[in-house]
C-alpha cells in the first residue's frame, strides 16, 4: 500500500512538472502574470509529492517490506536502523529518488526565497528546473522504478553491499547530490537569462549563494568520499583517479571557476557571457557524472551492470539538456551586452587566470576520463588511463594556479599593483623558502621535488594569512584598532582567506603522505612484531567477535613507541557477511597528531599467523582538514550580508578613506 | 540600489576611458586570447605526453597470444582465476593462472590479494610478462565484489565463447548506489 502510494505520488509529481515546465514560460512570452505565478505553488507541490514518494520508499526500507523488489535486493531485517535507512540510496533506483528529491527541494527553496526575484526570471528558472525534474521522473518511472513488487514476498532480504554498510553512506551520497543538483539552480538561472536575453550584475548576486552552497556540499561530499575510501578499501589510498571520482571532481572544478567568475560579474559586470557558459558547464558535468555512475559504462565499484535502456535514457537526457543549453547559448549569448574593461594585471585578471587554469585542468580530467570510453567505442581497444596520466597533466596545471592564488586577493579591481602585491607577499615567500629548507633538512628520502611542493603549500597558506594581516593591519595598529578592523572586514574576505588556506592545508597533506609515507607487507605470527616509522606493533593473536549481521576475525596488536612507551592497541578485522557470503577488510587506524598508522588484515593462515598491510601515513589528515577549511570559508562567505539579497549596501565612504587594499575588500 | 549602481558605472566609465588610452580593448583581448591559447597548448602537450607514457591496454589471455604482447610491455590482464591453480608460498607470494577458457597465463604476485580474490572469480591484474611467459603482476584490482564481473572480463569471456548465463545473472544484480 505504502509503495503504491509512493509510485502514485511520483506520477503526480511528473504530471505537475510538465505543467510547471510549460505554463510559466508561456506566461513570460505573453506577459501573463497569472500564468507566470503558477511556477511558485507548482514548485512547492512538486517538492511535496516527491517527498511523499521518497518517504514511502524510506518507510518500506525501515519496515523491511521485502515484497518490494528494491528493498529485498538491498536490505536485510538484521541490519541496524541507520543502515536500513541509508540503503534507500545505496542502490540505483533509490539513489535516483534521492537525486530528484534534492532537485525538488532546491526548486522549492527558489520558490520560497525567490520572492524578490524579477517575476520573469523566477518563472523561467523554475520552469527549467521542472524540465529537469520531469526528465528524471520519467527516467525513474520507466526504467528504474523502486516500487516494483514481488509476487511472493521473501522472508529475508539480500542485504546491503557490505562495503556500503558504513556511516559514510549516510553522508557522502546526499552531500554529493546536494552539490551536483545544487548546480541545477545556476543552470536554470542561466537558461532563464538566455531565454530572456538579459543579464546583469544582480543576476550574479542572486546566483552566487546557490553556487556557494552547492560548492560547499560538493567539497565536503568529495572529501568525505575520499576519507571513506581511505579507511574502507583497505590499502589507504585517498584518491584513485577512478572515473567516478573524476565525475565528482569535474563539476567541482567547474563550480570553483564559476564561483570566482561570478564575483567578477557581480562586482564589475564583466565576464557575463563566460559566467553563463560556466553555469551551463558545471551542471552539464554533474549530468555527465550522473551518466557515468548510473549507466554502468565504467568498470568500477560503482558500476551497475544492468540493462542498457538506462544508459540510453540518461544519454538522451544528457544530449537534450547539454546540447539544448549550448545551442541556446550560441544563439542568445551574442545578445548579452559586453561587460566592463580591466587591465590584465588586476583582481579580474587574477580571477580570469584562475578560471583559465581551473577549466583547463577540468578539461584534462575530462579527456582522461572519457578517452577510454571513446576509444573502446571507436576501435574496440580497451585501455585504462590511470593515476600517472592525471599526475602528469593535472599536477603541472595546478601548481601555477597555487602560486598565483595568494596574489589575487591582494590585487585591486580594474588595475592591480603587481609589485605592491609581491612586496606584501614577501614575508609569506620567506616563510615558504624556510619551509622548503626545513623540509630538506628534516626529511629523508622521498622525491626531490617534494620539499618544493611543501614550499608551495606553505606559500598558499601564508598568503591567505597575509591577506587578513594586510587588511587588519596587525602589528601596525594598536590591538583594539586591529580587532575593530577584523570585525569590520566583510565575511566574504574571511571566507576567501579560509578557503585559500584550506587549499594549502590539503596540498600539504597530499604531499606529506605521498612523499614520505611508508608501507610494509608482512606475515606475522602471534608474539611477532613489526616496525614502521618510529613505532613498533606487536601481534598478540586473533579472536572472534559477532556483530548484528556479520562475524569478525579480529587481530589484536599492541603499539609501542620505538622508545618502548606503550601507546595503545589496534584491532583490524576481517568481516564476513553471511547474507551475501562476502568479506570486507576493516582497517584499524591510530591517529598520531595529523598522521595515522594504518593497519589492515589479510587472510589468517592455519598456524595462527596472518598477512598484514601496515602503513604510516604522515600528515594524511591534513587532506580532509583542508577541505573543512574550504567548507568553513564557503559558509562564512555565504553568511556575508552582501549575499543577502535586499540588504543595504555597506557604506562606500568607509572604504574610500582607507588604503587600496581595503577598497579591494568591497 | 539601482541608483547607487548607476553612479558607480559612471565612475567606471571615466576610468575606462583613461585606461583605454594605455591599452586598447583589442590589445587586451589579444592578451587574453593569447594567454588562453598558450595554456591550452601546454595542456594538450602535457596530455599527449602523458598518453604516450601511461596508457595501459586490457588483454585477455587469448589476446596476449594473438597480439604477441612482448615481455616488458605493461598491460592489464583479465580473466577468471583458474580453479585449483592458486598456490601460496612464503613471503606473501601467490601464483595462479588466469584463463578465458581458450588460453591460460600464469601470474605471480607478491602482496595481500583483495578480499574478493577467489578461484573461479573474475580478476584483473596489472603488470607485464617476463621472458619465460609468466605474468608478473604488481597490482591486483580490488574494485569488484562477488556479484560483479569486471566488464572487460565479461566481454573477453563472451568473445572466447565461455560466457555462462549464470555470470550474466550474477552481474545483473545491483551493486552499489553510492558514489564511493
Amino acid at each position: 500500500m505504502i509503495a503504491e502510494l509512493g509510485q502514485y505520488a511520483l506520477m503526480l509529481a511528473f504530471g505537475l512538472a510538465l505543467i510547471q515546465g510549460t505554463m510559466p514560460i508561456v506566461g513570460t512570452r505573453t506577459n501573463d502574470a497569472a500564468l507566470m505565478s503558477i511556477a511558485t505553488p507548482a514548485a512547492l507541490a512538486q517538492f511535496a509529492f516527491v517527498a511523499i514518494a521518497f518517504g514511502a520508499l524510506a518507510e518500506c526500507y525501515v519496515a523491511s517490506d521485502f515484497s518490494v523488489l528494491n528493498v529485498y535486493e538491498n536490505s536485510n531485517s538484521q541490519m541496524p536502523l541507520i543502515y536500513r535507512l541509508t540503503s534507500v540510496w545505496g542502490n540505483h533506483e533509490g539513489s535516483m529518488m534521492l537525486w530528484i528529491s534534492i532537485l525538488a527541494f532546491f526548486g522549492a527553496l527558489v520558490a520560497v526565497f525567490g520572492s524578490n526575484l524579477p517575476a520573469k526570471l523566477k518563472a523561467n528558472a523554475l520552469a527549467v528546473q521542472a524540465w529537469i525534474a520531469a526528465a528524471f521522473e520519467l527516467f525513474i518511472l520507466t526504467t528504474s522504478n523502486p516500487f516494483v513488487r514481488i509476487a511472493e514476498a521473501p522472508f529475508e532480504g539480500r542485504d546491503l553491499n557490505p562495503i556500503l554498510q558504513d556511516p559514510g553512506l549516510a553522508f557522502h551520497p546526499p552531500l554529493l547530490y546536494l552539490g551536483y543538483v545544487g548546480f541545477s539552480i545556476t543552470f536554470s538561472f542561466a537558461i532563464a537569462a538566455l531565454l530572456e536575453g538579459r543579464i546583469d550584475a544582480a543576476w550574479a548576486r542572486w546566483v552566487r549563494p546557490w553556487v556557494l552552497g552547492a560548492w560547499m556540499c560538493l567539497t565536503l561530499g568529495i572529501a568525505g568520499g575520499s576519507y571513506w575510501a581511505y579507511y574502507e578499501l583497505g590499502w589507504g589510498g585517498f584518491w584513485f583517479w577512478d572515473p567516478v571520482e573524476n565525475a565528482s571532481l569535474m563539476p567541482w572544478l567547474a563550480g570553483t571557476a564559476l564561483l570566482h567568475s561570478a564575483v567578477v560579474m557581480e562586482k564589475r559586470e564583466a565576464l557575463k557571457v563566460w559566467t553563463i557558459l560556466l553555469a551551463i558547464l558545471a551542471f552539464s558535468l554533474s549530468l555527465i557524472g550522473t551518466f557515468l555512475v548510473r549507466s554502468g559504462v565504467l568498470t568500477s565499484v560503482h558500476a551497475f551492470a544492468t540493462d542498457p535502456r538506462r544508459g540510453i535514457f540518461i544519454l538522451a537526457i544528457l544530449i537534450v539538456f547539454i546540447g539544448g543549453a549550448l545551442a541556446l547559448y550560441a544563439w542568445r549569448a551574442p545578445l548579452l551586452k559586453q561587460g566592463g574593461l580591466f587591465a590584465p594585471i588586476s583582481r579580474e585578471g587574477a580571477l580570469v587566470f584562475n578560471n583559465l587554469f581551473l577549466v583547463t585542468a577540468c578539461a584534462t580530467v575530462f579527456v582522461g576520463t572519457l578517452y577510454p570510453l571513446a576509444l573502446e567505442a571507436l576501435t574496440g581497444d580497451k585501455i585504462s588511463v590511470g593515476p600517472p596520466f592525471f599526475n602528469a597533466t593535472f599536477g603541472p596545471l595546478f601548481i601555477p594556479l597555487m602560486m598565483v592564488m595568494p596574489f589575487g586577493p591582494l590585487m585591486g579591481w580594474k588595475r592591480g599593483d603587481l609589485l605592491g602585491a609581491a612586496q606584501r607577499l614577501l614575508v609569506a615567500a620567506i616563510i615558504a623558502v624556510v619551509a622548503v629548507a626545513g623540509a630538506f633538512a628534516v626529511t629523508h628520502g622521498g622525491p626531490v621535488l617534494a620539499p618544493f611542493g611543501v614550499g608551495v603549500a606553505v606559500f598558499v597558506m601564508a598568503g591567505a594569512v597575509t591577506d587578513i594581516v594586510e587588511r587588519t593591519m596587525v602589528l601596525r595598529l594598536p590591538l583594539g584598532a586591529t580587532l575593530r578592523r577584523a570585525l569590520g572586514l566583510p565575511r566574504s574576505a574571511w571566507g576567501t582567506a579560509f578557503a585559500h588556506f584550506g587549499i594549502g592545508v590539503t596540498l600539504l597533506g597530499i604531499i606529506g603522505v605521498t612523499a614520505w609515507g611508508s608501507e610494509r607487507l608482512a606475515e606475522v605470527k602471534p608474539g611477532g612484531s613489526l616496525d614502521i616509522a618510529h613505532y613498533r606493533l606487536t601481534f598478540d593473536g586473533l579472536f572472534n567477535r559477532t556483530g548484528p549481521n556479520y562475524k569478525d576475525v579480529v587481530g589484536h596488536f599492541t603499539v609501542h613507541r620505538a622508545s618502548g612507551e606503550l601507546i595503545g592497541a589496534m584491532e583490524p578485522s576481517r568481516r564476513t557477511f553471511p547474507a551475501r557470503q562476502m568479506a570486507t577488510t576493516e582497517a584499524a587506524l591510530m591517529t598520531r597528531g595529523v598522521s595515522q598508522i594504518y593497519l589492515s588484515l589479510g587472510d589468517p593462515n592455519k598456524d595462527g599467523s596472518v598477512a598484514v598491510r601496515l602503513y604510516f601515513k604522515p600528515y594524511v589528515l591534513l587532506i580532509w582538514i583542508g577541505a573543512m577549511f574550504m567548507f568553513f570559508g564557503g559558509a562564512l562567505s555565504l553568511s556575508d550580508r552582501r549575499l543577502r539579497v535586499g540588504a543595504p549596501r555597506p557604506a562606500k565612504a568607509k572604504a574610500a578613506q582607507s588604503k587600496p587594499a581595503l577598497q579591494a575588500a568591497e | 540600489m539601482t541608483s547607487s549602481k548607476g553612479s558607480v558605472s559612471k565612475v567606471d566609465g571615466q576610468h575606462d576611458a583613461a585606461e583605454t588610452a594605455r591599452m586598447t580593448r583589442k590589445q587586451r583581448r589579444l592578451v587574453l586570447i593569447g594567454g588562453s591559447l598558450g595554456v591550452l597548448a601546454v595542456a594538450v602537450g602535457l596530455m599527449l605526453n602523458a598518453f604516450r607514457d601511461s596508457i595501459v591496454f586490457f588483454n585477455s589471455p587469448s589476446d596476449v597470444a594473438e597480439k604477441h604482447v612482448g615481455p616488458g610491455t605493461r598491460i592489464r590482464l583479465g580473466g577468471m582465476v583458474k580453479d585449483g591453480s592458486v598456490v601460496r608460498s612464503d613471503g606473501l607470494r601467490i601464483r595462479f593462472e588466469v584463463t578465458d577458457g581458450k588460453a591460460e597465463i600464469p601470474v605471480v604476485y607478491q602482496g595481500v590479494v583483495p578480499d574478493l580474490f577467489r578461484e573461479g572469480q573474475g580478476v584483473v591484474a596489472e603488470g607485464s610478462l617476463d621472458n619465460s611467459g609468466v605474468f608478473d603482476a604488481d597490482t591486483i584490482l580490488a574494485k569488484h565484489d562477488e556479484t560483479y564481473m569486471p566488464k572487460e572480463v565479461a566481454d573477453a569471456l563472451k568473445k572466447s565463447g565461455h560466457w555462462k548465463d549464470d555470470y550474466a545473472q550474477r552481474a545483473a544484480l545491483p551493486i552499489t548506489g553510492a558514489n564511493k
